[in-house]
């Protein structure tokens, strides 16, 4: 394998196509468009689906249908998209059925722009659609990772039977850097035995999400969430640097990561005690790791290219250990390394040890 | 001794289930006729059903295969992802007019445009049944419903849809076809469209349609009897009955 230069949409397509994409269902929007037109001339000449969908509501629902079989199905989009798809998410995640799901991110609310941005945060990971449920998403950094990731959410969505959304923002969606693609995985197409493909030889299969009487609904549901407490236990993701002696941590995902990750090095360099916390799945998150920094650390700063939504899950993580502030542009608006840099200062500032030993109040930092 | 002959049975495609429909609601006859069709063209093993919202969500319930429950009006996308993974496998969808005609039109309009090698039993009873009788897309002008209390106004309700002639108009459907399941004769006729469709997709044609007239004793507040005749009076002069289009492999073919 080489590394080439590559990108980001087109890189997460192929990525999907090795990882034995057999349908893709999708509809043009900005900054993701990329990934539809790539998988409009590999997918045929493969042999395997593609259809550009009338609507992003038709796209998910064929995704729908295609899951029903077991197959390997994705669909990709951005947040005005996402929105629309929300119904068929939640119908995905009420079947328990596996699926990707591509978000490149752009600024929101409303039709909003087309730069990058992380406005999506909150309705990815919240719940996705109507009832009570979450998908399992994951926030690549770089190409190479979301390559990696890509490969990562077609095994979670299969061996789950869940709802993978990998979520993306526009910069490395249409960025490029050097990366390798992974070689092209060897799949037989068989139907799982919940699978439907017609009941020859068995009694006939149902699969829905109507569950009329309160109590079957509400085992349904206790068994969902058991589903998500297995998979909070077991993937949560995340990378760091610098955590071992930080006084302050950085919290940061995605293209904002490495903003933070630049900025991270340069508090270091003017002898800052500072590390950087990269939540990899942002659900689960991975609480697990943060709350055991919690206790070291003087203070958290959340970096986010929104107005502050992963800060609740960092909040929730670190609790009353720590003071957690957050610093970050909106509107698909991009911070510089050293706006960050200045955060990292303010707060390094405002969380001094006071005399008597009792940590300052937190106060919300915005630029 | 007297032999016994059977001339009437329960067909293999339809299960042993009780149906949840109110008495004299002719879903009961268009499950029978598309259970018996399935049975006779012996693809009832690689049948996939797609339900509907509306009345007819527990079809899965009564007819013998395997089934998916889609979202309002979703099922012809639903059916697209299915038929494009199992090319060889029979995709049906089973919708009513609030599900197709109203919020589902876009999804049936494209699935037919794409020439999606499906068949859709479209039953139109010209009524949203299962939330209690209002108003739908095929209502036709005076028709009094639950949100159209003083009758359908087209001024200020607008017209009832034709969908078949709409989806006939689509160069990738290749058969669509309206009839009505209020008398013997038509019913006859109903089963042999459903056969035509069916015979179709499996030679891989394109997308087929098939529109059955039906009836809602309980929310157009008539007797079974009266309902029936109300098919008749009111329903076929606005939908009228017929094959709209039988076109075989006839799907054009684009040059160049």
């Amino acid at each position: 394998m080489t590394r080439e230069l590559l990108k980001g949409n087109e890189a997460i397509a192929e990525a999907a196509v090795r990882a034995g994409l057999d349908a893709y269902f999708g509809y043009p929007i900005t900054p993701q468009t990329e990934l539809l037109e790539y998988l409009a001339r590999r997918m045929p000449e493969l042999g395997r689906a593609f259809v550009q969908a009338e609507s992003e509501v038709a796209a998910i629902n064929m995704v729908y249908g295609a899951a029903c079989t077991g197959r390997r199905v994705m669909t990709s989009s951005s947040g005005p998209g996402i929105s629309l798809m929300q119904e068929g998410l939640s119908y995905i995640a009420g079947a328990e059925l596996p699926a990707v799901v591509v978000d490149v991110m752009r600024g929101g609310p409303g039709l909003g722009n087309i730069a990058a941005c992380q406005s999506d945060y909150f309705q990815v990971t919240r719940s996705a659609g109507h009832g009570d449920f979450r998908p399992l998403t994951l926030a690549p950094a770089t190409i190479q990772e979301a390559i990696d990731l890509t490969g990562l959410a077609f095994d979670l969505a299969e061996r789950y039977r869940m709802l993978v959304i990998l979520l993306v923002d526009g910069n490395l969606g249409q960025m490029m850097e050097p990366a390798e693609s992974p070689p092209f995985r060897q799949r037989e197409p068989s139907l799982p035995e919940w699978a439907l493909g017609g009941a020859e030889g068995r009694p006939p299969r149902i699969i829905t999400s109507i569950y009329l009487q309160p109590e079957a609904l509400e085992r349904h549901n206790l068994a969902l969430q058991a589903k998500l407490a297995a998979i909070a236990e077991r993937e949560q993701r995340s990378s760091g640097m610098y955590l071992e002696d930080a006084d302050l941590i950085v919290v940061a995902f995605g293209s904002a990561a490495r903003v933070a990750q630049n900025a991270v090095e340069a508090a270091r360099a003017r002898g800052m005690a500072v590390g950087l916390f990269r939540p990899i799945t942002l659900s689960p998150f991975p609480s697990r790791r943060l709350a055991r920094l919690a206790p070291r650390a003087r203070a958290f700063l959340v970096v986010e290219m929104n107005a502050g939504q992963m800060i609740e899950d960092v909040r929730l993580a670190v609790g009353e250990r720590a003071p957690v502030r957050f610093y970050g542009r909106m509107g698909g608006v991009e911070m510089l390394p050293d706006e960050v840099v200045q955060a990292i200062e303010q707060t390094m500032h405002d969380t001094r040890v006071t005399k008597n030993g009792a940590r300052r109040l937190d106060v919300e930092v915005r630029s | 001794m007297i032999a016994e002959t059977c001339v009437y049975e329960r067909p293999v495609g339809l299960t042993a289930a009780h149906t949840h429909y109110c008495p004299g609601c002719t879903h009961g006859i268009a499950h029978r006729l598309t259970a018996e069709t399935l049975e006779e063209l012996g693809i009832l093993g690689r049948t996939i059903g797609v339900a509907s919202v509306g009345c007819s969500v527990f079809a899965y319930n009564y007819i013998a295969c395997d089934f998916v429950g889609a979202a309002h009006g979703r099922a012809p996308a639903v059916a697209t992802g299915l038929k494009r993974v199992l090319p060889d496998r029979i995709i049906f969808t089973y919708q009513g007019d609030g599900d197709l005609a109203s919020i589902g039109l876009g999804e049936v309009l494209h699935a037919a445009a794409r020439g999606e090698s499906i068949t859709v039993i479209f039953i139109n009873n010209a009524i949203y049944g299962m939330t209690g009788g209002q108003m739908a897309p095929t209502s036709p002008p005076g028709m009094v419903t639950s949100s159209s209390p003083g009758g359908r106004n087209p001024q200020q309700m607008g017209y009832p849809i034709r969908v078949s002639e709409l989806v006939a108009q689509m160069e990738g459907a290749v058969y669509v076809a309206r009839r009505s399941l209020h008398n013997p004769t038509e019913i006859r006729k109903a089963k042999k469209a459903l056969h035509l469709a069916f015979e179709h997709q499996i030679a891989g044609h394109g997308f087929t349609m098939v529109e059955l007239l039906s009836n809602c004793p309980t929310n157009w507040g008539l007797t079974p009897i009266e309902s029936l005749r109300w098919i008749e009076e009111r329903m076929i002069p606005v939908f009228p009955l017929g094959e709209l289009k039988n076109v075989g492999g006839g799907r054009l073919k684009v040059e160049g």
